[in-house]
């Protein structure tokens, strides 16, 4: 018998409040199956499990609060599955070293945009009941979420009432989720929420700043090469599908982070462990305050749409609450964006267990002298900070180097 | 071609621009500074913007413009409105 339990989904969760199952007794599931949802600081997330079974029994209750680690149900493990002992770690520990360790053969297929046939369909809550609402059968929607998940959009889009792209955001997306009768731990009004989430940053940040020494490295470069490139790509697309700047940051990143692995994991028990993959963490700020860094997964190997279709399904779902939990514990780097905001530059806080953040600032028009010649063009400046427990100025150097080179040349970003 | 209203043009743009930032407060929008700036609008939630608008107007603003949208909300609707 394998006991699922409540997953560490940051560095600073003690507990997360149980809202719903979405599974039944007795019945399959499967590796990376989205089985529950849980409330934490940072919102509602959808829970997966990582141990193939079938389910024995249902032990968390909708409204109960629940430690890190405490059980919530109980798998029958199927022959093949991994070893009780070794997925009954109370500690929930377990749960995301497994979430990161994650094998390739799952990654490969989270890149494949729908279910396949036969499979049990995925579907986010707040899809589910709206399409309740409006009396839509999901199982004949195809769903454009992260594994062909049916997602609020997919779901409006059928009713005929989504028209433009954004239509799941409006915010708190699973508010009436749970009766209210059994909501009662979790009155969360909106400002509570803000209030719960700014606790779990300044916990984050405080411990970020108390055990890491950072250092940090900044580079400037001309980017009119790469945004002209950009525009001859986006030339011929519709709007919708252009692909976004912050795209070839993100990708530069991740190339430099397989030339320099040294960077590209998590720091822990005084010593450092490689991530397996690269996981691009992306900070996204919510309207209203607050931060949500979930990874994009395999980000040194999607092509350019698919990453973009990618990065705008987080954002999305970061935005309306639909992350998933393992979203939440891969990353093993992040990467800021304030350039929207106006600064030039930010040096920020690394976000633990990681070892590095790489910053990017705004685009703008500067005087610039290169061959010997003094012109207009615009230019970025990118920002290192990084533990120096983990890696030295001069790997730092490195990686920020190789960073500034791969958005020099734009045409080598897609290069395998 | 300007075959719309600028009351037109404009209710659609602000329609637009709301269904992406649904809080954008418009009554304190300072008309001499950028709007996406003021509404906290990133390159995606800018591109939203822009789909919407392009549904809605039938206007298609190439990349090469984005500049031109990012000023004050009067520079984005004169834009729109010698276009829609």
């Amino acid at each position: 018998m394998i006991e699922f339990t409540m997953p560490s989904l940051g560095a600073d969760m003690e507990d997360g409040t149980f809202v719903e199952w979405l599974v039944q007794p007795g019945e399959t599931v499967e590796r990376g199956q989205v089985v529950c949802v849980v409330e934490t600081q940072k919102g509602a997330v959808d829970v997966e499990i990582w141990t193939p079974g079938v389910v024995e029994a249902l032990i968390a209750e909708p409204g109960q609060t629940i430690a890190v680690g405490g059980v919530l149900a109980r798998i029958r493990a199927e022959a093949g599955a991994p070893t009780a002992a070794a997925a009954s770690d109370t500690t929930g520990e377990g749960a995301i070293r497994e979430a990161r360790s994650a094998p390739v053969a799952r990654e490969l297929a989270k890149t494949i945009p729908t279910a396949p046939a036969g499979a049990r369909q995925r579907i986010t809550p707040a899809a589910r009941r709206r399409a309740a609402e409006l009396g839509i059968d999901p199982g004949a929607l195809t769903g454009s979420g992260a594994d062909g998940a049916v997602t609020l959009a997919d779901v409006e889009r059928a009713a005929g009432a989504g028209r433009t792209a954004p239509v799941d955001r409006p915010a708190p997306a699973r508010e009436s989720i749970v009766p209210p009768a059994k909501r009662a731990p979790q009155t969360a009004t909106d400002d509570a929420r803000k209030a719960a989430m700014r606790d779990a940053i300044a916990a984050a940040m405080s411990r970020s700043n108390r055990d890491i020494p950072h250092y940090y490295l900044a580079a400037t470069l001309d980017v009119e090469p790469a945004l002209k490139w950009l525009e001859a790509h986006n030339a011929a697309l519709p709007v919708a599908e252009r692909v976004i700047f912050p795209v070839l940051q993100l990708r530069a990143v991740a190339q430099a982070l397989r030339d320099v692995p040294a960077l590209n994991g998590w720091y822990e028990d005084g010593a450092f462990r490689a991530a397996e993959g690269v996981n691009v963490g992306v900070a996204i700020a919510l309207r209203g305050g607050g931060l949500m860094v979930p990874a994009l997964r395999d980000a040194d190997s999607l092509g350019i749409g698919h990453m973009m279709a990618r990065l705008a399904d987080l954002l999305r779902r970061a935005r309306s609450g639909q992350l998933r939990s393992s979203e939440l514990t891969d990353a093993s780097i992040t990467v800021t964006n304030l350039g929207d905001l106006g600064v030039e530059s930010v040096h920020g806080v690394i976000y633990p267990p990681q070892v590095a953040l790489v910053g990017f600032g705004r685009v703008s028009e500067r005087p610039w002298a290169e061959d010997g010649r003094l012109y207009a063009t615009r230019c970025l400046t990118v920002t290192l900070a990084a533990d120096h427990r983990a890696s030295d100025g001069a790997i730092g150097a490195r990686f920020l180097s190789r960073i500034v080179e791969r958005l020099k040349q734009p045409e080598s970003l897609w290069e395998s | 071609m300007g075959k719309l209203s600028p009351d037109a043009v404009h209710t659609a743009v602000l329609d637009c621009i709301a269904s992406v930032a649904p809080e954008a407060d418009f009554d304190t929008l300072r008309a001499d500074r950028p709007w996406r700036e003021q509404l906290e609008i990133d390159s995606f939630d800018f591109q939203n913007i822009l789909a919407a608008i392009e549904a809605r107007l039938g206007v298609n603003v190439p990349e090469s413009d984005y500049r031109k949208l990012s000023g004050t909300l009067d520079q984005m609707l004169d834009y729109l409105l010698a276009r829609a």
